[in-house]
């Protein structure tokens, strides 16, 4: 018998809230997390905004020397893992933990424990270095951080492919569980870049918007004064878990993952594809896998960046697979409010999109004050929808051309 | 040289993260104070830095209490 996989639980880390709720509130509502830079004095760089987190308390869950120990995106993910097994209610002594995983993406790793020390090592020589910079770097380290938190002796690794890691690393693990190889994975992406290095360097190959004026007007997705993307930090994570598993502890079911279409542009390491053919196949193929056609998917997250080339793309790619069925669509970009979390960005929105479907509510896509050409879908322009979700698809596109959608559709029982 | 023990309670209390009661001359870095060589090995730079030194890691390997770490202290700080 073919094996089911579904949602039990969701956790993130957001510049618009620390749990699940307080982040889809405030989605739902169309606020913006993006705003000036107060980690650090920005001052002397192009670009002083982000969708930076101001408050988090690591310490309030974790103890100290943990978060010594580790960098800002294990942090992260440590903290929405947490979240998502309280979530998913899992009695931990009772599940096998060896048929456990954790796979969580990230595309950049720890990039500020990385300048740090590379700063250490360059004015004060190599003997200044952290024994720890390796272990706080490497950007697998948060799949290993959280299964030595929870136990986890399954299935363990990271993906990396940029701003499709998080969508990737769900995608790995659904396919993992399917195929029977783990019962329950710990899953998602997570990232924190807002670091002086790792701005100059987005913003010197022209991809940031360097509206500081207003950041918060910044992220406009789709809108024809769109002039690149905003920096984003956090972290979403999933359980994911085989159907029966789930059934047998009486678990909450978001929705379930049925398809997963995994590409690559074969074109440029940072701009997509212009005939938009690699955003297609991964959409297609992630349709056939779910065994539903165009005309089943009633919502669409897209990756929808706010770059001039991306969102044109995006667009052309869902118009050619759903033809006339695009019109009847919801489209929507998360980012338009919390930035992009690249490695991250999957993950979190896939959290989003697992929350559409099990309420029925579609966040809006703001600043699309004014539909650039040729956007003509209904991208839910200021206002959120409540509208039955059947099935949706969750789009993630990354540099160096990787592109992966994730399917998602009502739990029905049988 | 009398603060010595209090100076390096205190850098363990910083690095190790364990409370000041704990950190008496027999505790083991490893058994009682809960440590790995991630955490020594951090602790040593800052106990390098701080007194001016550079301990060999022939010498650090065999430092596996509190008070072995004071004695060495003393006898190396002695000679400057």
């Amino acid at each position: 018998m073919k094996r089911r996989v579904v949602v039990t639980g969701l956790g993130v880390v957001s510049s618009l809230g620390l749990s699940v709720k307080e982040f889809f509130d405030n989605l739902l509502e169309g606020k913006s997390g993006v705003s000036k830079i107060t980690r650090f004095d920005p001052s002397n760089l192009e670009v002083q905004f982000a969708g930076e987190i101001k408050n988090f308390p690591f310490i309030e869950r974790f103890d100290i020397k943990l978060a010594k120990r580790t960098d800002r995106f294990t942090q992260y993910a440590l903290w929405a893992s947490l979240s998502a097994v309280e979530d998913a209610n899992l009695d931990l002594s009772k599940i096998d933990k060896t048929r456990a995983g954790v796979i969580i993406g990230s595309g950049m790793g720890g990039i500020e424990t990385w300048e740090i020390e590379h700063q250490k090592f360059l004015k004060d020589g190599p003997k200044k270095v952290s024994p720890l910079l390796v272990p706080m770097m490497i950007p697998d380290m948060a799949s290993g951080q959280v299964s030595i938190y929870f136990g986890f002796k399954g299935p363990n690794f990271c993906v990396t492919s940029a701003c499709a890691s998080g969508a990737h690393a769900i995608g790995e693990a659904f396919r993992l569980i399917k195929s029977g190889d783990a019962d329950l994975i710990i899953t998602g992406g997570t990232e924190a870049p807002i670091t002086g290095y790792c701005i100059s360097s987005f913003a010197n190959m022209g991809a940031l918007s360097k509206r500081n004026d207003e950041p918060e007007k910044a992220s406009r997705p789709f809108d024809k004064d769109r002039n690149g993307f905003v920096l984003g930090e956090g972290c979403g994570v999933v359980i994911l878990e085989e159907l029966n598993s789930a059934l047998k502890r009486n678990a909450k079911i978001y929705c379930e993952i049925c398809g997963y279409g995994a590409s690559a542009d074969a074109f440029h390491i940072t701009a997509p594809d212009e005939t938009g053919e690699g955003a297609y196949y991964a959409m297609a193929n992630a349709l056939k896998e779910a065994e539903l056609s165009p005309i089943d998917i009633d919502y669409v997250n897209a990756h929808g960046t706010s770059t001039k080339l991306n969102d044109k793309v995006e667009v052309m790619a869902i118009k050619k697979l759903f033809k006339e069925h695009a019109y009847k669509l919801l489209v929507n970009s998360t980012k338009s409010m919390i930035g992009h979390l690249l490695g991250g960005a999957g993950a979190i929105e896939f959290v989003v999109t697992c929350l559409s479907v099990y309420h029925n509510k579609v966040h809006p896509t703001i600043n699309l004050d004014n539909p650039d050409e040729g956007m003509d879908l209904d991208f839910v322009r200021f206002q959120m929808k409540e509208k039955e979700i059947f099935a949706a698809i969750n789009n993630s596109f990354g540099f160096g051309g990787h592109n992966a959608c994730l399917v998602v559709k009502k739990f029905v029982g049988g | 040289m009398t603060n010595l023990f209090e100076e390096v309670k205190n850098m363990i209390v910083e690095k190790l993260h364990v409370p000041p009661e704990k950190i008496t001359e027999d505790a083991h870095f490893i058994n009682d104070l809960g440590a790995d060589s991630l955490d020594i090995t951090t602790l040593l730079m800052e106990v390098n830095e701080k007194y001016g030194i550079d301990i060999p890691d022939e010498d650090a390997q065999k430092l596996d209490t509190v008070g072995k770490l004071i004695s060495y202290l003393k006898e190396k700080l002695g000679e400057k």
